[in-house]
C-alpha cells in the first residue's frame, strides 16, 4: 500500500543534468512501466526511487512521507536487478534471508517468509543451492524471491528480463504478471526498453526521452492517442509511418491534408488553429494501411520495394517519391504482390494521426476506438 | 674489455645461442631424423610433431632440474653426511644435533611469529588500504606511494629502517626518528595518551576484531540454521583456537601497558630489546608486502559486481556489514592466495634479519640460521638439515597456494 509522488525530480552528475524535473504520481497497487530508448534516464529514475542515487532537486514521497534523505532499506522498497545481483557465496535460502537477518527478524519469521516466497516461485528444491548451480531463469526467480521476502510496499524491477533468452523471457514475464495479481496492494515499477513487456505488463506506461517525461498513460491510450511524434513512433511495432504534408483546408472537425508525395487525406480532428498551408506530419500505423479500393483516395502511392510474407501478415516496404524511408504496410494474411509494381495505400480516416510542425499531436475529435 | 661491451656480448651470445639451438635442433629433427619425404613422409611428419614440444621444453626442464631439482636431492644427501668425517653417512645425527641447539628453536619460534604476524598484517593493511582508497580522488596517488616499497630490495629497506631505529647518546640530536619521538615523552599527559591510552584502544580494537572473526568462524558450526553443510570444520576450529589465544594475548598485554615503567629520556637500542625486536624487523617486511597485497586485493575488490553491493544496501546492510559479509566472502579466494604468497616469502626471510641484526639478540630465523651453519661455520650437514626443514615447511603452503591460485584463474 503505497502511492508515490515525484515532484520536480532533478538528477545531475556534476554539470550534466540527466533528469530535468520529473513530475509523476503513482497510485497504490499500480503496475507502472518506465520505457524509453537507451540513455533516456529510466534506470536513473528508478534508482532515485530506490535511493541508490540521491536526487539533486525536487521531492520524492512514498506513502505521503518525504524520502529524499531516507536510506534505501527504510523506504519500503525492494529491487530486482538486471544481472540478478545474487550474493554468490550464499545459498538461495541465505540470499533471501540476508535482509531479514540484518533486520533481526526471528528465525521462525525468516523461515516462514522464505518458504512462502519459495512456494510462490517454485524454488523449494533449490533452497540449499548456490546461485552458480542455477540457470538464468532460476536465478532471476531467486532475485524476485529475495524482493518478495522484504515484503515491500514498492517493487522495483530494473530490466529484469534482458539477461534471459527469448523463451524464458516470455515465461518469466508471465510469472511477473501473475505475481502482480497475487500482490494487488503492492505498487510495482518496472523499467524496460522492450515495448512488448511494457504493453503487456503495465497499468500505465511512462515514456521517457532525454530525461523528460513524454507521455504517461494506459498502454492502449499511448497506442491510440500518442501525445507526440516520439511516442507515436516508439510505441507500436513496426513503427508508425510519418508522412510530410500540408493543410489543404481546415473546417471545424475536419482537416484535409495534402501529402507531399501526392496522396490526400482527411483527418477528423478539431483542427483548432490549423490554417491552410501549415506544414503538418501525417502519421499512419503500418497495420492501419490497406490497399486502396476503386474510388478511394489513396494516401500513399509508391512502388513495392520489398515483400516479407510471414504467413499471418505480409509486410510491404513501399518506396514513395520524395520520401527517404520506405513506407511500411502490414497487411493481414497473404498477399500475392510483386516487387517493383505500383501500389496505392489508404487507411480509415479515424486511424490517422496528425502532428503539427513541432511534433505535438493535434487533438482528435472522434475516438478512433469508438469509431471503429 | 669494457664491462658494457662484455654485457652486450653476453646478451648476443645468450640470445644467439637460444635462437641457434631452436633453429638447428628443429632442422635436424625435420631433415635428418624424420625427413618429410620418401615413402614414410606422413608418419615422419607426425613423429616430428610429437617430438617437437620436447625440443622447446628441454632447455627449461634442464635448467630447472639442474638448479632446482638436483639441489634438493643433494641437500638431502648432505644433510645426512658429516664433513668432519670426510662426508661419511651419519643418518639423522645432524638433525639430532640441530634439535639440541637452543638457537634452532629460537629460529623456529621466531619464524612462527613472523608467519602469523607478517602475512596477517600485510594482508590486513593491504585490504584496508584497497578498500579505503577505492572511491577517493587521490586514491591512486596513495596507492602508488604505498606500492613503492615493493621496488626497494629487502637489504635496502633494512638499511632505511636501521636509520629509523638508530640511537645516539642522550645529549646529542637523535638521527633515528623513533628515538627522536621517544625522547619527547616525559611521563606527562602526552606520554599517558600515546603510550597507554592509544595502545589500550588498539589492543581492545584488535581483540574485538579477532573475537568477532572467531565468532564468525565458530557460529555456523554451533548454529546450523544456515542449513548448508559447513565446510572446513577442523580448519575453523584451529582458526578459532588461534583467535582465542590472540584475544587472550592482547588482553593480557593490557596489564603490561598499564604497569610498565618506561625509561623516559634514555635513547633506546630498539633492535636489542629481546622479543620486541622481532616485531621491529617484521615491520620492514610488512612495509614492503602491504603494497603487494593492496594491488592484488584492490583489483579483486574492483571485480565485485556493483549490483551485489547495491542489493545489500537495499537489504539494509551498513558499510561494515557490506565489507565483511558481501565483499570479503566474494574475494576470499584472492585473500587466501595473497596470504599464502606472503607466507612463503616470510618463511624464506633472510636478508632483513641478516642486514639488521644477523640473528643476534634473539632474532634468529631459519634462513639466517642455515646461512650461519652452511657458509660461516662451514657445517654443511646441519646447514642442509635446516634447509630441509625450511623446505618441509614451505612445501604444503606452496601446494595450497598453487591450488588456490589455479582455482582463482578458472
Amino acid at each position: 500500500m503505497a502511492d508515490l509522488k515525484l515532484t520536480k525530480i532533478v538528477k545531475s552528475y556534476g554539470d550534466v543534468e540527466v533528469l530535468h524535473g520529473i513530475d509523476l504520481e503513482i497510485e497504490s497497487g499500480e503496475f507502472v512501466v518506465f520505457v524509453g530508448p537507451s540513455g533516456c534516464g529510466k534506470s536513473t529514475l528508478l534508482r532515485t526511487i530506490a535511493g541508490l542515487e540521491r536526487i539533486t532537486a525536487g521531492t520524492m514521497e512514498i506513502d505521503g512521507r518525504v524520502v529524499n534523505n531516507i536510506p534505501p532499506s527504510e523506504r519500503g522498497i525492494a529491487m530486482v536487478f538486471q544481472t540478478y545481483a545474487l550474493y554468490p557465496h550464499m545459498t538461495v535460502y541465505d540470499n533471501m534471508a540476508f535482509g531479514m537477518r540484518l533486520a533481526k527478524k526471528s528465525k521462525q519469521e525468516i523461515e516462514d517468509r522464505v518458504r512462502n516466497a519459495a512456494d510462490i516461485l517454485q524454488l523449494g528444491p533449490y533452497l540449499d543451492r548456490l546461485p552458480k548451480a542455477l540457470s538464468g531463469g532460476q536465478r532471476q526467480r531467486v532475485a524476485i524471491g529475495r524482493a518478495i521476502c522484504r515484503d515491500p510496499k514498492v517493487f522495483l524491477f530494473d530490466e529484469p528480463l534482458s539477461n534471459l533468452d527469448a523463451a524464458l523471457r516470455v515465461a518469466t514475464r508471465i510469472e511477473i504478471a501473475k505475481l502482480n495479481e497475487t500482490m494487488p496492494d503492492t505498487t510495482m515499477i518496472y523499467v524496460t526498453h522492450d515495448q512488448v513487456e511494457a504493453m503487456t505488463l503495465a497499468d500505465r506506461i511512462v515514456v521517457l526521452r532525454g530525461g523528460y517525461v513524454e507521455q504517461v498513460g494506459a498502454p492502449m491510450d499511448l497506442y491510440h492517442k500518442p501525445a507526440n511524434l516520439f511516442v507515436a513512433q516508439f510505441i507500436g511495432s513496426p513503427a508508425m509511418n510519418i508522412l510530410d504534408g500540408s493543410v489543404a483546408s481546415a473546417s471545424s472537425g475536419k482537416v484535409a491534408v495534402d501529402v507531399e508525395s501526392g496522396g490526400k487525406a482527411t483527418v477528423p480532428i478539431a483542427g483548432t488553429g490549423a490554417k491552410a498551408g501549415d506544414a503538418v506530419k501525417l502519421g499512419v500505423r503500418p497495420e492501419d494501411l490497406r490497399i486502396a479500393g476503386k474510388g478511394e483516395t489513396p494516401i500513399v502511392n509508391g512502388m513495392i520495394d520489398i515483400v516479407e510474407a510471414l504467413g499471418e501478415v505480409t509486410l510491404l516496404y513501399v518506396q514513395v517519391e520524395g520520401h527517404e524511408e520506405a513506407v511500411l504496410a502490414k497487411l493481414p494474411g497473404y498477399h500475392q504482390v510483386e516487387r517493383g509494381t505500383a501500389i496505392s495505400l489508404t487507411a480509415d480516416a479515424e486511424q490517422l494521426h496528425l502532428f503539427d510542425s513541432d511534433g505535438h499531436s493535434m487533438a482528435r475529435k472522434a475516438e478512433a476506438k469508438e469509431a471503429a | 674489455m669494457n664491462p658494457a661491451l662484455q654485457g652486450l656480448i653476453t646478451i648476443l651470445v645468450g640470445v644467439g645461442g637460444c635462437v641457434g639451438y631452436f633453429y638447428f635442433s628443429n632442422q635436424i629433427l625435420d631433415k635428418v631424423i624424420f625427413p618429410a619425404k620418401g615413402p614414410k613422409a606422413g608418419d615422419n611428419i607426425n613423429r616430428a610433431n610429437q617430438v617437437r614440444p620436447w625440443l622447446f621444453l628441454f632447455p627449461a626442464i634442464f635448467a630447472l632440474g639442474l638448479y632446482l631439482g638436483y639441489p634438493v636431492f643433494e641437500t638431502l644427501r648432505l644433510s645426512l653426511t658429516d664433513r668432519t668425517q670426510g662426508g661419511a653417512f651419519v643418518g639423522l645425527a645432524n638433525y639430532n644435533q640441530m634439535m639440541a641447539e637452543p638457537k634452532f628453536w629460537e629460529a623456529i619460534r621466531n619464524n612462527m611469529l613472523w608467519l602469523i604476524v607478517v602475512p596477517a598484517a600485510s594482508t590486513g593493511f593491504g585490504l584496508l588500504v584497497a578498500q579505503l582508497t577505492d572511491r577517493i580522488s587521490w586514491g591512486n596517488i596513495a596507492k602508488s606511494l604505498i606500492f613503492m616499497p615493493m621496488a626497494i630490495s629487502f637489504v635496502g629497506a633494512s638499511v632505511i629502517f636501521k636509520l629509523i631505529y638508530d640511537a645516539r647518546p642522550a645529549d646529542t640530536p637523535q638521527i633515528g626518528i623513533l628515538n627522536a619521538i621517544w625522547m619527547q615523552f616525559d611521563g606527562g599527559f602526552g606520554s599517558l595518551f600515546v603510550l597507554q591510552l592509544l595502545p589500550t584502544i588498539v589492543l581492545l580494537g584488535f581483540a574485538g576484531i579477532v573475537g568477532y572473526t572467531t565468532f564468525l568462524l565458530v557460529n555456523p558450526i554451533i548454529d546450523r540454521e544456515g542449513r548448508r553443510a559447513v565446510p572446513f570444520i577442523p580448519l575453523r576450529l584451529i582458526g578459532a583456537l588461534l583467535g582465542v589465544w590472540l584475544v587472550w594475548m592482547s588482553l593480557s598485554s593490557l596489564v603490561g601497558v598499564w604497569t610498565a615503567q618506561p625509561p623516559y629520556g634514555e635513547p633506546q637500542q630498539w633492535l636489542t630489546l629481546p622479543f620486541w625486536n622481532n616485531f621491529f624487523l617484521m615491520v620492514v617486511l610488512i612495509w614492503i608486502q602491504t603494497g603487494f597485497a593492496m594491488v592484488i586485493l584492490s583489483a579483486a575488490l574492483r571485480g565485485i559486481p556493483e549490483e551485489t553491493i547495491e542489493a545489500a544496501i537495499i537489504d539494509g546492510a551498513n558499510p561494515f556489514q557490506i565489507f565483511f559479509k558481501i565483499k570479503i566472502p566474494q574475494i576470499m579466494g584472492t585473500i587466501v592466495v595473497v596470504w599464502t604468497t606472503i607466507t612463503i616469502t616470510v618463511l624464506k626471510v633472510f636478508d632483513i634479519v641478516f642486514a639488521m641484526t644477523n640473528g643476534q639478540w634473539e632474532t634468529q630465523v631459519l634462513a639466517n640460521y642455515m646461512y650461519d651453519k652452511l657458509f660461516r661455520a662451514n657445517d654443511w650437514g646441519v646447514g642442509s638439515a635446516s634447509a630441509m626443514v625450511i623446505m618441509l615447511l614451505v612445501t604444503p603452503i606452496l601446494v595450497w597456494n598453487v591450488y588456490n591460485a589455479r582455482k582463482e584463474m578458472r
